[in-house]
């Protein structure tokens, strides 16, 4: 845009105008696909300074958009054409939403006369993406286009972050206005992100966390959120209270730390549940008792009282009714919080959960003696103990391997695992693979996947390469969809229905796009494998070909109480039963 | 139990919608719910009634509050407040019956809009239940049609009564232009 004579705004078509404001919101990188309705706005791209990254199909650019987001804390932005173009995002909406991921969506629409008329590519994606965005906007004229890109913006991150959607009609991106940059800040009477709660809930809690013999920290995504993650070390330190992570919150608090104990939940540590059960106080550090998590909510943790930390009021006694609830930013909660927590002693505590770990290590697949087989857990953790030293982004998908990899890669740096929690998205990790690693370029960025999920998207290989981005790929395959297949094993009498997974040949699939591939099914090979991954300079697919009928334990069946897990066989246990 | 609540909202395309949605996707039970204009040409007012329990109310007023284009939700269940309802039934009517019709619409201090040869119609306000009854009382002479608004409620007295809906409704209400700027 040329310079502005002092009291002067420019006039700009409304396509121009997106743009301006992308840029002063600090975009850098947009994942769009373009089509009839977008077409203005592709064509004002010339203008701008925003690098775009053509994707393969829309869903691809929401997650890369999330992955984005995910890898920064920054918005991530998607761009499509009307109709299908902005159907199509509608997974890697819903995904980013269940996740509070923060990111804009920026649909084109039929022109404003046609709206209502079936035109040609005609939705009514604000009517479609109601339930799945934190908001959304159809803007029918060029004036409205800066008012809401700012309001997008600030909404998507503000508060709990969220997707927004704004939806701009072909003639609102074809004419034109003056472009009021300043004149467009939010004017948001009705939204208020922000919440402080009452001096008197922060007595209670204290008074808690000071009588509890047995605390535990539930630590959730929005510790990340809130860039909480020294408030959450310090408080744990400090009232020497252990820490359980849910699937998103891996990483927010080390696991190397002593006070960490691990993943809770469905596929979670057995220590860690049964420590949940134990426990006489549960304090939820930005998390949202997801009935993943908590197993059977009438038998949850029957003898915790519960502090529950969040920014969204909506999630407060939702699942799990709670003695104190602190309503507002995390960071800021800790922040009051710190300076009057007591040190305790908790070693009886910390003993009799250490005690429980001990029964688990013999379980343990990687204590097993090797039986020749390729097993999936093997993978993660030489994939962990080859890439731990450097800054390494996993970004998984859905399934049995995105258990492991929540067991075995123990993640020590907040937002170094990027995964689809609640929504549960196949075929997210690829994509949003590619949109950590544009984000976060000095980053290692390692896709771990499925043979199911990646046949989802895997599409977006040709974005790889037409990004040149090193972005590594394991694909764990094993022939099965293989949570289904478990689920299938334990609940359905092993009728494996439609989970048998016919692949193509993956090494020759990555070579049709010019990507290094390799096959891995020996156990002695992941490591070389993985280095030789590291070394090459581009992208590399590997496929490790793993043991077929793999369970993830332990498991508690949906709707089980807690304790109550499927655990992998013992093998003392075993043999002591043989003599 | 009935929880009543009313609600502002900005008074643009679409708020309705959401606010139905929300309902809707949330699986709380909206028993009436009604939406007008108020003395603010920018603010928009709904009155929905929704039969629930005391926390599910909660939620729904966090939930609801949520919602960007949502400006205040007060809820009026329990408190000092006027409800309203406004029903039109067309009764059936014969010479014979009619002065008994109209005599039952005096009890119930309703009004008689229309006389036709075989019907009459009626028009009454007010409280849910008195409304029932009336209709009770005329069931036996045959409901033709009746058309009921739902209900719309306000406090009574000069201010809103909470904390919250005091310091809420004074942003809202004195000042249309607060900024959150970021």
């Amino acid at each position: 845009m040329g310079g502005t004579m002092s009291g002067q705004k420019p006039v700009l078509t409304g396509a121009r105008i997106l743009w301006e404001c992308l840029e002063r919101e600090g975009v850098k990188h947009v994942f769009g696909y373009p089509g009839g309705a977008i077409l203005p706005v592709y064509d004002a791209l010339r203008h701008s300074s925003i690098h775009h990254i053509l994707v393969r199909h829309e869903q691809g650019a929401t997650h890369m958009a999330d992955g984005y987001a995910r890898a920064t804390g920054d918005v991530g932005v998607a761009i499509a054409t009307s109709g299908p173009g902005a159907t199509n995002m509608v997974t890697g909406i819903a995904t980013a939403m269940l996740d509070s991921s923060p990111i804009v969506c920026i649909t084109g629409q039929v022109g404003s006369k046609l709206l209502g008329s079936d035109a040609f590519q005609e939705t009514d994606i604000t009517g479609v993406t109601l339930p799945v965005t934190k908001h959304n906007y159809l803007v029918t004229r060029a004036d409205e286009i800066a008012p809401a890109v700012r309001e997008a913006f600030y909404v998507a991150k503000s508060g709990r972050p969220g997707p927004v959607l704004i939806d701009i009609t072909k003639d609102a991106q074809q004419s034109s206005c003056e472009f009021d940059w300043e004149g467009a800040a939010p004017k948001m009477r009705g939204y208020r992100p922000d919440n402080s709660p009452a001096k008197e809930a922060f007595t209670k809690a204290l008074e808690l966390i000071h009588s509890a013999k047995r605390p535990l920290i539930l630590a959730g995504h929005g510790i990340a959120v809130s860039g909480a993650e020294h408030e959450v070390q310090a408080f744990a330190e400090k009232a020497s209270i252990p820490v359980a992570m849910t699937l998103l919150g891996l990483g927010h608090f080390p696991a190397s730390h002593v006070l960490n104990l691990g993943m809770m939940g469905m596929h979670g540590e057995a220590w860690v549940n049964t420590t949940i059960q134990e426990a006489d106080l549960l304090i939820a550090l930005g998390m949202r008792f997801d009935d993943r998590v908590t197993g059977n909510t009438k038998t949850y943790a029957p003898n915790a009282k519960k502090i529950h930390v969040d920014i969204d009021p909506t999630e407060i006694n939702k699942n799990i009714k709670v003695d104190v609830a602190l309503v507002g930013d995390l960071r800021k909660i800790l922040h009051e919080l710190l300076p009057a927590v007591e040190m305790r002693d908790r070693q009886k505590w910390l003993e009799f959960i250490r005690r429980l770990k001990g029964d688990s290590a013999v379980r343990d697949i990687q204590n097993l003696p090797d039986n020749g087989h390729l097993y999936a857990a093997h993978v993660i953790s030489d994939l962990w103990h080859e890439t731990r030293e450097s800054e390494t982004i996993v970004v998984t998908d859905v399934g049995q391997h995105q258990m492991w990899e929540a067991q075995y890669y123990k993640h020590d740096r907040p937002r170094s695992l990027i995964t689809s929690g609640g929504l549960g998205t196949m075929g997210f990790a690829l994509p949003a693979g590619v949109g950590a690693k544009v984000a976060c370029p000095g980053s290692d960025v390692w896709v771990v996947a499925g043979d199911g999920g990646f046949q989802m998207t895997m599409s977006e290989l040709a974005t790889i390469v037409q990004e040149n981005l090193k972005v590594n790929i394991a694909i764990i395959n094993n022939g099965y969809l293989g949570m289904v297949r478990q689920w299938q094993e334990f609940f359905y009498d092993r009728n494996y229905e439609a989970t048998p997974l016919l692949s193509p040949d993956f090494t020759k699939l990555g070579a049709a796009y010019g990507i290094k591939s390799m096959i891995c099914n020996k156990r002695a090979d992941v490591i070389p494998t993985i280095r030789a991954a590291r070394e090459h300079n581009g992208p590399v697919l590997i496929d490790f070909q793993v043991e077929q009928e793999d369970t993830v334990y332990p498991m508690v069946a949906a709707g089980s109480s807690l304790h109550e897990m499927i655990r992998r066989p013992s093998p003392i246990v075993e043999t002591a039963g043989d003599e | 139990m009935l929880h009543t609540f009313i609600v502002y909202v900005d008074n643009k395309p679409g708020v309705l919608s959401r606010v139905v949605s929300l309902f809707r996707r949330r699986a709380f039970n909206i028993d009436s719910l009604t939406v007008g204009r108020t003395e603010k040409h920018d603010v928009s007012r709904m009155t929905i009634v929704v039969d629930t329990d005391a926390d599910q109310a909660r939620r729904i007023v966090a939930n609801v509050y949520k919602l960007v284009n949502v400006l205040l939700v007060d809820d009026i269940t329990g408190e000092a407040a006027i409800i309203r309802d406004l029903a039109l039934v067309k009764v059936a009517a014969t010479p014979e019956s009619r002065p008994r019709i109209f005599e039952l619409a005096n009890v119930f201090r309703a009004r008689v809009l229309d006389v036709a040869p075989e019907s009459v119609t009626i028009e009454i306000t007010g409280a849910e239940e008195k409304i029932d009854r009336l209709l009770d009382v005329l069931r036996p002479f045959g409901l033709m049609e009746v058309v009921r608004t739902g209900q719309v409620a306000m406090r009574r007295g000069a201010k809103p009564e909470t904390e919250r809906s005091k310091e809420d409704a004074g942003a809202i209400m004195d000042d249309g232009t607060v900024s959150y700027s970021v």
